[in-house]
């Protein structure tokens, strides 16, 4: 079975592929490349094109597989209307599928099942790598406000942290967010 | 609680109303708070729609058709209660293909131009590479304008010229890479292309259907009746966006909401020259008014006419090589819903038309016509060969053409 997955984001592909590669009689194709897409596609002759939902080639290759002559065999959105739950949630994880015409539905099902799975776990790297850029921010700003409070009121680091602390708790807000006024308010009033 | 609608959109200008509704807090006075979720392609706008990630979605006209009669994807009925607007989209071709078509500065005039561009259809076929087009969907406005020029001009669109599918962001590149020799897209990405410098606005879609319908708000057919009072409310807040964003008083404003990153992250000066139908036809030119290039309000431009649901599918049959299938029609049309934009109005200021379909390209200058409520007065909408479609023959409009 020869697979392409069709992506712009080269890491996504990657994490996609990796799991895919597991399975017997699978051939990978990965194209990242927007330029030439359709004749790359021809070349590949796949039998199950992945693609994520946020690529703007997708009606490119729609229009492709609905009008070409270059692939032998039709192909089209994967949608197996007995099975709209197993479509719902490739949508959820942001993947369509197109499959060649007449292929045995018991073959398809394990890839895209995979796929899915594989965009999800992409979907949770990101989330957390955004979340920890996000504690790495956190913390700095923590940082830089008891720098200033410390600098401007002479407050030992402890005292300043139990400042930012106090204030948080009184007005029910985060820590991070209380350190991040401060830090504004700081740069407001001129310092750097 | 305000009801939650949520509304899919590819950042094109003509996605405005839905965006403008929200942002001026036109859906909120309605007791609806608006979700507006960007998409990069048709496809994915319809896949949310149909698998409920989106209650809405702006979207080409003919697509909402395409879906409902089973065209690409498994038969599911949509429903448009509102017409996000006419026209507002442009042909750009390369320079050199231009300047066949037309004297630096001013739009082609559409039958010289058919003519024109005929002889040199004729020589790149002569030559084994024949003129491409672009288009963003093979069920788009685009497309079925583009084709009727052509078409009109004697030009055999798929025989003489190619037409392909182009997605609107790569419009530019495709020019300039000579993949395409011209498209036909929607704002900003004709401008975007002209201030690249790689092509030249040579004519808008307005000049072909001088009332030509565009992009509608759809909805699974289900739930414009399971949310019957939703939907009014959005039609109600959407005409209110409509009013604003035709206000010239409001241009600046709306040019900067629409460009943000969230909504068409685009150029605030390209998008404003669209809104004000102002065009820059080629890189560093003057600047050419076009009145009516985009047509989001007047004349009730938002109604649902069934004879334009009618006419999409005459051209989709066309294109398809095929032939009027009575219960396929019988669909299309229903697809227009002006029941539910009629209820949604009534007995508010806006005019109501008396009929719900009329014949399309047959006003040449202003008429008065019936109306429900209000007054309205209809100016010409004109097909640029004089064509006529009346909707009471599908059959008989399709045999005329070429």
């Amino acid at each position: 079975m020869r697979i392409a997955i069709v992506d712009e984001s080269a890491s996504r592909a990657a994490v996609i592929g990796e799991g895919l590669v597991a399975l017997d009689d699978c051939e990978l194709f990965v194209v990242t490349e927007r330029t030439a897409l359709v004749a790359r596609i021809a070349e590949i002759d796949p039998d199950i094109v992945l693609m994520d939902l946020g690529n703007p080639s997708r009606d490119v290759l729609e229009e492709y597989f609905a009008v070409s002559r270059a692939l032998a065999r039709p192909i089209a959105m994967f949608v197996d209307e007995s099975d709209d739950e197993a479509i719902a949630a490739s949508i959820d994880a942001g993947v369509s599928s197109y499959v060649v015409d007449g292929l045995a539905p018991h073959r398809i099902r394990p890839i895209l099942d995979l796929a899915v799975r594989r965009f999800n776990a992409f979907a949770r790297l990101q989330a957390d790598l955004a979340e920890a850029k996000g504690q790495l921010a956190e913390r700095e700003a923590i940082d830089r406000a008891k720098r200033i409070l410390m600098d401007s009121r002479g407050l030992t680091e402890p005292q300043a942290y139990a400042e930012l602390r106090k204030t948080a708790m009184n007005q029910g807000r985060r820590i991070a967010e209380i350190a991040e006024a401060v830090v504004t308010a700081h740069e407001l009033m001129g310092g750097a | 609680m305000p009801a939650e609608i949520t509304i899919g959109f590819l950042p094109l200008v003509d996605a405005c109303l839905p965006i403008l509704a929200h942002e001026h807090g036109f859906a909120e006075a309605e007791g609806l708070s608006l979700r507006l979720v960007r998409d990069m392609s048709w496809a994915t706008v319809l896949d949310r729609l149909l698998y409920g990630h989106s209650d809405a979605a702006h979207m080409v006209a003919p697509l909402a058709i395409a879906a409902t009669l089973g065209r690409g994807r498994p038969a599911q009925p949509l429903a448009v209660p509102f017409v996000l607007g006419l026209n507002g989209n442009a042909v750009t071709m390369r320079p050199d293909l231009a300047r066949r078509l037309t004297a630096p500065g001013q739009l082609a005039d559409p039958v010289k131009a058919g003519a024109a561009l005929r002889l040199v259809a004729q020589e790149r076929i002569a030559a084994g590479d024949r003129l491409r087009f672009g288009v963003v969907h093979r069920h788009s406005s685009h497309n079925y304008m583009l084709r009727y020029w052509l078409a009109a001009s004697g030009i055999r669109p798929d025989q003489d010229v190619e037409i392909t599918t182009v997605a609107p962001p790569f419009c530019a590149d495709a020019l300039d890479a000579g993949e395409v020799d011209a498209i036909c897209v929607g704002e900003p990405w004709n401008s975007v292309a002209v201030e690249r410098g790689a092509g030249e606005i040579v004519m808008v879609t307005a000049q072909i259907w001088r009332r030509g319908v565009e992009k509608v708000l759809a909805m699974k057919e289900r739930l414009v009746d399971e949310r019957r009072s939703d939907v009014e409310a959005m039609v109600r807040a959407l005409i209110r966006a409509a009013l604003h964003f035709v206000d010239p008083a409001n241009w600046d404003a709306n040019a900067a909401i629409l460009a943000r990153p969230e909504y068409l992250d685009g150029s605030a000066e390209l998008i404003r020259r669209a809104i004000s139908d102002q065009l820059m036809l080629a890189k560093g030119g003057a600047i050419v008014p076009f009145p009516d290039f985009m047509f989001q309000y007047r004349e009730a431009a938002n109604f649902p006419w069934v004879s334009q649901a009618e006419w999409l599918y005459t051209q989709m049959v066309r294109w398809e090589q095929g032939a009027i299938v009575p219960d396929e029609a019988r669909k299309a049309a229903r697809v227009f819903r002006p029941d539910v934009y009629r209820s949604a109005l009534v007995g508010s200021a806006e005019p109501l038309p008396g009929a719900s379909s009329k014949v399309e390209g047959s006003l040449a200058g202003t008429t008065v016509v019936g109306t429900q409520q209000g007054r309205m007065t209809l100016e010409s909408n004109r097909f640029f060969d004089g064509g006529v479609f009346d909707p009471a023959d599908l059959a008989g409009y399709l045999a005329t053409l070429p």
